[in-house]
């Protein structure tokens, strides 16, 4: 009898808990979600629909035209800017993110095991991330001024920024300083939740140091470096501050990447449908690499 | 009860009166550049403090804006929001750009008086190149007041001079004796690295690479690289490519650093010691004479078939869409800081920047410091072989294009003559809007 009365309460309730639940998920989720459509999601729109005007200088008067798909067969037929922005972004992706991750890596398994004076190898790789950009552009304009700059002093004719062949390489090795502290930091909290009963198992099976780490440290770590990936990939499309303070993007264009092109589109040369028709072509790159990424990646990690 | 509606109305009366105070000062912020090392930013700050003091009813509070550059895209953003500030102390060459958006008062509607009329009339011709604009009847209307206004100058190092066996006071004159001269003074070490540079002319973009190239383009009987009324540009004019690959033979002989040298650290690279001759504005001058620790001397530039030199620096501008109270105090700002003779005279020796009115090398200050310190004269006497500043409509578009073009020319990117045809096109394309 008892057992039917349930049988029979038993849906309703269920739905009514359901949506309690529910309820309460939209609540806490509410004060993120305002944030965000005011923040990403409306400005997102809005750059969509101001890219298909043209708006800048000659148009002032005027006000906004619109030309379609016009700024998107410019940006692609015929602005070298905007190619070379785009390669140059490319090189940064490509580079940067397997050796910050091999750094933060080995950074983080050295941090990990050096017995003494811990805390201070952690702060002293952590502590480039810390840093603002804009200090952290000044510094290396001094390392790399010519002459009596740091890197001066070893070889005076070392001409980095100012050369065409070498500055985009020269931004690089900054931009990996900066963040394989901070990549450290996850894989540090990667290694610390690896069992180590698995460690136990390896040694007793005779697995010398480099099976383990392929064998298990890795594998373990991939939850990690997924996440880590989406950062360092995000940090490479993220260069503004450091262009702005050390090269503008110079010498004719060798070091200009889209972000720092859509201010100088947007700011500089006050041609903001330009400048929307980049942002779109930066968050449709962002948003193809993230999903490739999440969805390509997520089925071979193990999560513990 | 009777007590909390006393305190209540005595709270509403106070917190009414403060608004109501605050509308008997006039509250003007405005934006200023700053391009030279030796702190004018400070000047500018006292300046605007001895105004006020003077001036209880109006309140300049200065901001600094960054670059000239930085400071036109944030007036610029200003205005596009719609918070369009009364002043600001901007670029000389923005003129056509702001021009074009018509927010720009022109002074002669504002002089109305005898008075205002000999101020205005008052200043170096030469500054006035870059600060008004041509009308139909062949008159001028005055859109910008000349403030920290320069020229290039040529900056050197005579001890260095002395060492390679130079006379330390005959610089060079022509673009051979420069030329010769530079190679001169390059040093190396034992192990063949430069220790000094003979020579240094700033060519990156975030620095003034398009006013670098005037020096080579006036130098030649005053080839400009623009139109007078800014709707034309002559980047691919056969002197424009000659001057450029004369600047890049420099480099190419080993005379100047490879590459884009800084704007940014051109002074201290010859502060340090690290070159002996430079191209720099004359508003650097106080900095150079202050930090020098061996004896320099100035020139004007060495000439290719004639001197000249472009003018630089900065202008007062008004805007319209403030209220009338605020453009009268602004301008009434504006007298105070650039009629006064003595005030420009001590402004330009705080500095180094030329003094913009003839009155104020006059006075009593001004004779005694150029008679102890005569590079003082050498950009006011440059004045008359100075030119108009590149100023074009659409400046900050335009101007990318040039400065890209000198960018891929001193980098070796791509030869002058690609380089410029180019941008020449570029640029066309934009202008053809304002013809």
């Amino acid at each position: 009898m008892s057992q039917r009365q349930i049988s029979v309460q038993g849906p309703q309730r269920e739905i009514a808990k359901k949506w309690r639940v529910t309820r309460l998920a939209w609540g806490l989720l509410l004060p993120s979600l305002i944030f965000l459509a005011i923040f990403t999601f409306y400005p997102i729109g809005y750059s969509v629909y101001m890219s298909f005007f043209k708006n800048n200088m000659a148009t002032y008067a005027t006000g906004p035209q619109y030309i379609g798909l016009a700024n998107y067969i410019t940006l692609f037929t015929q602005d070298k800017v905007f190619a070379a922005s785009f390669r140059n972004n490319l090189i940064v992706a490509v580079v940067t993110v397997p050796t910050s991750i091999a750094l933060g890596v080995a950074m983080a398994i050295f941090a990990n095991q050096v017995k003494v004076g811990k805390g201070a190898v952690r702060v002293s790789y952590f502590y480039p991330s810390l840093l603002p950009m804009v200090a952290v552009a000044n510094i290396w304009l001094f390392i790399y001024t010519p002459m009596y700059g740091l890197l001066g002093y070893i070889n005076p004719a070392w001409h980095f920024l100012t050369n065409p062949s070498t500055v985009l390489g020269a931004l690089i090795v900054m931009l990996i300083w900066k963040q394989a502290g901070y990549v450290m930091i996850f894989y540090i909290s990667g290694l610390q939740n690896i069992n180590s009963e698995l460690y136990e198992a390896a040694r007793i099976d005779g697995a010398n140091a480099r099976q383990t780490f392929w064998k298990i440290t890795w594998p373990m770590l991939k939850p990690t470096t997924l996440y880590v990936m989406i950062i360092t990939l995000t940090n490479a499309y993220k260069m503004v501050d450091h262009l702005y303070i050390m090269t503008k993007g110079g010498p004719g264009n060798s070091s200009n990447m889209l972000l720092f092109y859509v201010y100088q589109k947007a700011f500089d040369q006050s041609n903001t449908g330009m400048a929307s028709a980049i942002t779109v072509v930066l968050v449709v790159i962002l948003l193809v690499i993230t999903c490739v990424q999440f969805f390509t990646q997520d089925k071979r990690i193990f999560y513990a | 009860m009777k007590k909390m509606l006393a305190i209540l109305l005595t709270l509403l009366f106070v917190l009414g009166m403060v608004p109501a105070m605050a509308e008997d000062v006039i509250e003007l912020d405005m934006y200023f550049p700053v391009s030279v090392g030796g702190g004018p930013d400070a000047l500018i700050t006292a300046l605007c403090e001895e105004f006020h003091a003077e001036n209880p009813g109006i309140k300049v509070n200065p901001v600094y804006a960054g670059s000239y550059a930085d400071t036109r895209t944030k007036v610029i953003a200003a205005i596009q929001a719609g918070n369009t500030p009364a002043i600001a102390l901007m670029f000389s060459i923005d003129l056509y750009q702001l021009f074009s958006m018509g927010v720009l008062y022109n002074y002669n509607d504002l002089c109305t008086t005898e008075e205002d009329l000999a101020w205005l009339n008052g200043f170096y011709p030469g500054f006035m190149e870059n600060s008004r604009l041509p009308q139909p009847d062949g008159s001028f209307l005055t859109y910008g007041i000349p403030w920290q206004r320069s020229t290039i100058i040529m900056y050197y190092n005579k001890d260095a001079f002395a060492e390679v066996g130079l006379d330390p006071n005959a610089p060079p004159t022509t673009w051979q004796e420069l030329e010769d001269y530079a190679v001169k003074l390059t040093k190396k070490d034992a192990a063949g690295n430069v220790e000094r540079y003979g020579i240094q002319i700033p060519s990156d973009k975030a620095g003034y690479a398009y006013w670098m190239l005037q020096t080579f383009t006036l130098t030649q009987d005053g080839q400009n690289l623009m139109s007078s009324d800014g709707t034309e540009v002559f980047f691919n004019h056969e002197k424009t490519i000659k001057g450029i690959e004369f600047w890049k033979h420099l480099t190419d002989i080993g005379a100047q650093a490879p590459g884009t040298p800084k704007w940014s650290t051109t002074v201290s690279d010859f502060l340090e010691g690290k070159v002996a001759m430079m191209y720099h504005t004359t508003g650097n001058l106080t900095n150079v004479r202050k930090n020098a620790t061996f004896e320099f001397g100035t020139s004007r530039l060495a000439a290719g078939t004639s001197y000249g030199s472009p003018t630089g620096g900065g202008n007062f501008y008004l805007f319209k869409g403030v209220p009338e109270e605020q453009t009268q105090a602004a301008f009434q700002f504006i007298k105070w800081m650039t009629g006064n003779p003595e005030r420009v005279a001590q402004w330009s020796i705080d500095t180094g920047y030329v003094a913009t009115r003839p009155e104020a090398y006059e006075t009593q200050r001004m004779i005694e410091y150029t008679e102890s310190f005569p590079s003082a004269l050498t950009a006011r006497d440059q004045l008359e072989y100075a030119y108009a500043e590149f100023s074009v409509y659409d400046q900050g578009n335009v101007q990318d294009i040039l400065d890209t073009a000198i960018e891929e020319v001193m980098t070796g990117q791509k030869g002058a003559a690609d380089a410029l045809n180019a941008a020449q096109a570029q640029a066309d394309a934009i202008l053809m809007d304002y013809r």
